[in-house]
Order: C-alpha cells, then sequence, then structure tokens
C-alpha cells in the first residue's frame, strides 16, 4: 500500500469539515467498543492478563527465529509449503508464482491487515485473478474503493446508510432495505464466490510454534469458508505473529477478543495446521496450504532497541478506540495502513520515519493509549523515541525549532523571561493573530487574554 | 511548613490571580510560602516535541532554582508530572522530582487536609481531568473530594478524563484536530455553572474554543475555586 502520511493535516482538515458523519460514526462505534471492553474486563484482572501477555510476546520476540523456524518445520510435516517472504515484493512473486501455475482465476478473501500492508489486492488484480473480500466490513470498503479506517472495523467510518446505497448502486437492493437484507444480499453473493474460488487468503492472529499452528479468530464465518472451501489456502503471518506454545493460545485468543470488541472470544476461532486429506492429518480442508512469513521491515524494527516493543502488537485496535485524536477522524486521515496511536509507531519503524511523518506527532500524548494495551507497549513512550529522532535528524519545522530554542534560551536567563512575561502582555491583539502558531490557534480558538499583571508582578507587589 | 511555589510560565502570564489564590489558600493553612524569582518554564513544551537538549537546559535551570526546596507545588498537573515523572529521565540527581506536587495532590495528601471550608455551597461545577495529572501523577480523587467536600457538586460529565485537545504543540500542529477533540468536551458538558480543572493548558484551549462558539460558561482554574471554598469570597 502506499504510504501517504505527509498529507495527514490537510486529509484530517477535510474529514472533519467536510464530512462530519464520518466523526460521528467513528466516535459512535469506537465508544460501544470503549464500553464493551471495559465490561469485558470489569471481573478480570486487566493488568495481571496483560503482564503475562507482555512477557509471552516479549519471550517470543526475543527468540524469534528459533520459534519460526520451529513453526516452519511442523507446518512442513503436515504437508503445507512454506514460504519466507523479505519484502513485498517478495510476497507478489510468491502469490504470482502459484497463481499462474494452478490457474487461479477467482480468489476470496479473510480480513487481512497484512494484505493491504502489502498492497495485494491490487497486484492480484494486475495477474488478472478476480478478488472477493469476505468480511462484510471488508466487503464495503472494497465496493467503495477504500483502503480500511479501522484494525478490526474496516468500515467503521461508513453509516448504515453509506451501505445502503453502495448495495442499492452495486447490488440491487432497495434503496432503504433493512440491515438484515444488505447481509443477506452480501451472503449470496460471496456464497457463490466461496464455492466458486480457486484460491482462499487468510492473515493469521497468531502462529503456535510447538504445533505448527495458525490461529485465526472472526465473527462472520467468512474466515472459515476461505480457509476450507477452496482447493488452494494461502495464508500470510507477520513474522511477530509467532506464540511458542500451544498452551498459550486460549488466553491470547481470549484478551485479544476482549480488547477488539469486548467479545469473551470471537465467534468462530479456526485452528490451521495443514491443507486436508492427507494420511494421519485433517479430513477437511484444502488440496494445498501455503504459508507465507512476512518480514517488511520487522527485523529491522525488532534490531532497534529503543522502539522494538511495537511488535508485541496483536492488532486489537484498542488503542486506536480509546484514542481522543483517531476518534475525530477514524483512519483514513493517516494515510498508512495502521492508523491511530499504533500507527505512529508501527510506521516509522516498518516503512520508515521520512516516509511516515508526522504521524508520531499526530498524539496529543494524552496517554490513554497505554491503559488499554493488552500486552503493555508503551506507546506514549515509543511515539516520543520517533519524536526524539524527527528532530535529531532535522525532520521537523523550523519555526517550531525556533521557537523552541527561544523558549530555552528566555527560560534560562530569569530576568528576561519575566521581562518577556510582561511584554508578551503589551502585545497588540492584530499582531499576535499573524504570528506562526498563534495563527493556527486562532483559527478555530479565541486566544488568550493577555491583560493584566503576571504573578510576577502580584507577588512583588505582595499578595493579601 | 514552608512550600516553594512554582507557578509556571502559563500560571505566570495568564492565571496570575489563581496563582495568587493559591498562596492565599497555603498561607489560610498556615504554610510558609515562597516564591524562588529565578523561576521560568518546566520545559515541557521541549520535551513533548521531542528537542530533548532544550528539555534538559530547562529542567537543570529548575531543578537547580528548587534545589533548596522542602516541597515545590504547582498549580498545574502537567507541570507537576513533568517535574515528578518526566525529570529522572532528563537529569542525574534530580531531587525536586520527588518533592514536587500538584496543588491538591499537595493538599490532600501531604497536608491530609480532608475540607477547606463551606464556600461552594450550592454551586454545580464539572471537573476536567488534564491527562498528566491524571495519567502520571495518578490524581483523580484528590480535587473532586476537596470541591466536593466545600459544598460543590460535581456534576458527572461522560468526557471528564478524555484529552482537551491541547497537547502543547500538537493544538498548533494538528489544529482541526485539536479544536474537534475540544467540540467533543463541549458537547458533552452537563448543565453546569463552571468548568474547573488543574491545568492551565487545557483550560485555555477549551475556553478558547468555547468563547469562538459562543458557549457562555466560565472555565476557572482550581487553585481559585480552592481558595473561594476556604474563604467563601467569590
Amino acid at each position: 500500500m502506499d504510504v501517504h502520511s505527509r498529507d495527514y493535516r490537510a486529509r484530517a482538515r477535510q474529514i472533519i469539515e467536510e464530512t462530519p458523519e464520518v466523526r460521528e460514526a467513528v466516535n459512535a462505534a469506537t465508544q460501544t467498543f470503549v464500553d464493551n471492553r471495559q465490561n469485558a474486563f470489569a471481573d478480570l484482572d486487566g493488568t495481571a492478563l496483560s503482564r503475562w501477555a507482555e512477557r509471552v510476546k516479549s519471550h517470543a520476540l526475543t527468540h524469534l527465529a528459533d520459534y519460526l523456524e520451529e513453526a516452519e518445520a511442523r507446518l512442513i510435516e503436515r504437508g503445507a509449503h512454506v514460504h519466507w517472504a523479505e519484502t513485498a515484493s517478495d510476497v507478489h512473486q510468491i502469490f504470482e508464482r502459484i497463481v499462474r501455475e494452478q490457474g487461479v482465476k477467482k480468489a476470496v478473501k479473510a480480513k487481512s491487515m497484512l494484505s493491504e500492508e502489502i498492497g495485494l489486492n491490487p497486484f492480484l488484480e494486475s495477474c488478472g485473478v478476480e478478488v472477493f473480500e469476505t468480511d462484510l466490513g471488508e466487503y464495503i470498503i472494497q465496493l467503495l474503493g477504500e483502503p480500511p479506517s479501522h484494525i478490526v472495523g474496516p468500515s467503521i467510518h461508513k453509516s448504515l446508510d453509506d451501505t445502503r446505497v453502495i448495495f442499492h448502486e452495486r447490488l440491487g437492493t432497495p434503496r432503504d432495505a433493512s440491515p438484515e437484507r444488505l447481509a443477506e444480499a452480501a451472503r449470496d453473493l460471496l456464497r457463490e464466490a466461496f464455492l466458486t474460488a480457486d484460491l482462499g487468503i487468510s492473515g493469521g492472529n497468531f502462529l503456535v510454534a510447538e504445533t505448527g499452528s495458525i490461529a485465526l479468530i472472526e465473527n462472520e464465518g467468512n474466515i472459515r469458508l476461505s480457509t476450507s472451501v477452496p482447493r488452494i489456502h494461502i495464508a500470510l503471518v507477520g513474522i511477530e505473529k509467532v506464540l511458542p506454545k500451544w498452551a498459550d493460545l486460549p488466553t491470547f485468543l481470549q484478551v485479544t477478543a476482549k480488547s477488539a470488541t469486548g467479545q469473551p472470544v470471537g465467534c468462530f476461532v479456526s485452528m490451521i495446521q495443514g491443507p486436508g486429506g492427507l494420511p494421519g492429518g485433517e479430513p477437511d480442508g484444502p488440496e494445498e496450504l501455503h504459508v507465507v512469513l512476512v518480514d517488511n521491515g520487522r527485523s529491522r524494527l525488532l534490531a532497534d532497541p529503543e522502539v522494538w516493543e511495537a511488535l508485541r502488537c496483536v492488532r486489537c485496535g484498542a488503542c486506536l478506540n480509546i484514542c481522543p485524536v483517531y476518534r475525530q477522524t477514524g483512519g483514513h486521515a493517516y494515510g498508512y495502513v495502521y492508523s491511530g496511536p499504533i500507527g505512529g509507531i508501527l510506521g516509522p519503524g516498518l516503512v520508515g520515519l521520512e516516509e511516515t511523518l508526522p504521524l508520531p506527532f499526530a498524539s496529543s500524548a494524552c496517554g490513554a493509549c497505554a491503559d488499554v494495551c493488552p500486552v503493555r507497549i508503551p506507546i506514549p513512550d515509543l511515539l516520543h523515541v520517533w519524536r526524539q529522532r524527527a528532530v535529531e535528524r532535522g525532520l521537523t519545522s523550523d519555526v517550531e525549532r525556533s521557537v523552541l530554542g527561544l523558549l530555552t534560551s528566555t527560560a534560562t536567563r530569569p530576568r528576561l523571561f519575566g521581562w518577556a512575561e510582561k511584554a508578551a502582555g503589551l502585545l497588540p491583539a492584530p499582531v499576535l493573530r499573524h504570528l506562526p502558531m498563534l495563527r493556527e490557534w486562532s483559527a478555530g480558538r479565541e486566544p488568550p487574554r493577555l491583560e493584566g499583571p503576571t504573578f510576577r508582578e502580584l507577588w512583588d507587589e505582595g499578595i493579601e | 511548613m514552608r512550600v516553594s511555589l512554582f507557578v509556571t510560565c502559563l500560571g505566570d502570564r495568564f492565571f496570575a490571580d489563581a496563582a495568587a489564590d493559591a498562596v492565599r489558600l497555603l498561607r489560610s493553612l498556615d504554610v510558609d510560602v515562597d516564591f524562588p524569582k529565578n523561576q521560568t518554564c518546566c520545559g515541557q513544551p521541549a520535551w513533548n516535541s521531542g528537542h530533548i537538549p532544550q528539555a534538559r537546559e530547562m529542567a537543570a535551570h529548575t531543578a537547580a532554582v528548587f534545589a533548596d526546596s522542602d516541597y515545590v507545588v504547582l498549580p498545574s498537573g502537567s507541570c507537576a508530572a513533568m517535574l515528578r515523572c518526566t525529570y529522572p529521565r532528563l537529569l542525574e540527581a534530580p531531587v525536586v522530582a520527588e518533592r514536587s506536587y500538584e496543588l491538591a495532590e499537595f493538599l490532600v495528601d501531604v497536608l491530609e487536609i480532608t475540607e477547606l471550608g463551606s464556600g461552594l455551597e450550592g454551586r454545580r461545577l464539572a471537573y476536567h481531568h488534564g491527562c498528566h495529572a491524571l495519567r502520571e501523577l495518578e490524581v483523580e480523587e484528590q480535587p473532586v473530594r476537596l470541591l466536593e467536600s466545600a459544598g460543590a457538586k460535581i456534576v458527572p460529565w461522560e468526557a471528564d478524563q478524555e484529552c482537551c485537545g491541547f497537547g502543547g504543540l500538537f493544538s498548533v500542529k494538528a489544529p482541526e484536530v485539536s479544536v474537534a477533540m475540544a467540540d467533543r468536551k463541549l458537547d458533552t458538558l452537563p448543565d453546569v455553572e463552571t468548568v474547573v480543572s488543574a491545568d492551565g493548558g487545557c483550560l485555555l484551549q477549551l475556553e478558547g474554543r468555547a468563547r469562538r462558539r459562543g458557549v457562555p460558561i466560565p472555565f476557572r482554574p482550581l487553585a481559585s475555586l480552592l481558595w473561594e471554598a476556604r474563604s467563601g469570597r467569590a
């Protein structure tokens, strides 16, 4: 996927000013997620769970090569093909080969953020493959030609009426169709696709090293169908998704579902450990299972001791839901596949800081994300590290550097500072309004009142 | 007991009366207040935006100014959090870190005050929790308890713990988002006569947006309300 983060401010402004219904839809949906999450953890020791989850993920990441090789060996034993892809274009080549050799014409696809990260759909279409997103939210935005706006709820920015309009135009449902009628229309169309597709594509929430199992969480049954009906299944799994033991999985499945939507566990959990029909293996399933282990910047991030913890992320989206910055715009403002607080630390880590600026600055540093992260990623601290690096590499604005330089030199000269505080009160308002930064402030807010004495003056006069 | 007031740069310029109220309040509780004249800015704007050498310079200056203070009391949650939680990351031996308190926190946790007076009888207030007071200092109950003990009703507000959108330079780097965040606060505000907060930045943000929108509610610093609680003088 192309990265357009540079336009963050312009896109955010456009969304807020021109499509207020997006802010409304995102706010309502995220608030529901936040409330549900809170209820889901109400009777549990969330801190103990997250400390445990943090330790397991950190352990797996610090022994990553060993666990990946263990997972690979188990998968091969059960008849799967394992591919290693360093870059997005490596993934494309792997798909191209399979698609060509197998004569694939139609693919059904379960929701996968990694597939968005590597721009899989446009690539497959360029190979002449018809791709159906089968998660309802993903299907809606596929019809609209938009990228996901949220890790868990890709069409979170759309209202029911938006869906009515696009379904009316594309599938011929009545303009005032009920949600049930819309779901039925999508189901009819997708059922046909499941039965006729040659290829099913999925991501992977977890990959258990001990058993070589890919675990997938969902609510709609479309992942189960995508991974079992077509004759070929390709699972795209980020290398950071590995868990050491089978016994680790149940708790991660619960913690992820509770953090994401407040559900005790996803409606469906699929465990995939090989193709179907092999002696001693699974009776059902595809004839061929390919597992693509994708790096795409993860090894480089893992080797960076200040920021590697971002790789613990389980993609639950809890930090997006709680984030007051994300909630004003939804994900499209960020111009990168991962939005919100986690996007501000995954983007610079996976793609590069220059490419994803100003995402680490698209945060008011309120710290709410750190409270809800189920694997205790210190998101505000990591955002701050990227801010420091942006400054060190000269990537921030000259105006900001000058203003802070001026503040520092004044603040270390107390007399000058006291005088400056006093003098600020003498500046006429029209002048203030045109100073850099104050101009941005004043566009939507009244400037602070500067009249009256400073505290220093009151103190000198004597406080009664 | 002797306390040094760190008025903070925003407090000095924009909330001088409230800082004076903090002095009156502390004196009325038999606290000896001094005001080290060489104090300036805690360095938070530089820290937040990633300018570390500048933040360190201002932190070192502030630590030196308050080196001999028994307690440093700030009428600001986020500056108190800067001293307590961030100075240890910037300075070698920041003794000032463990001696610094936000005003309400100091009253409740150090002076062990449970009530100040009855000067807020019948007042309907909303309390905005600044993010750094709440999440870094973990000051949540103290200001609310003090206001309530003086007779105020703190009206429930669904967004009372959500960020107001100030965030230092964030407010001018992403001004449209910042303003939308303030709108969320204002749009959910219950029927109250005054909104109170311990943070000057949040007050400037919320008040600035409210005035632009013509929302006629005053946004006032906690220190002033606490002095009213004690003195009965509005």
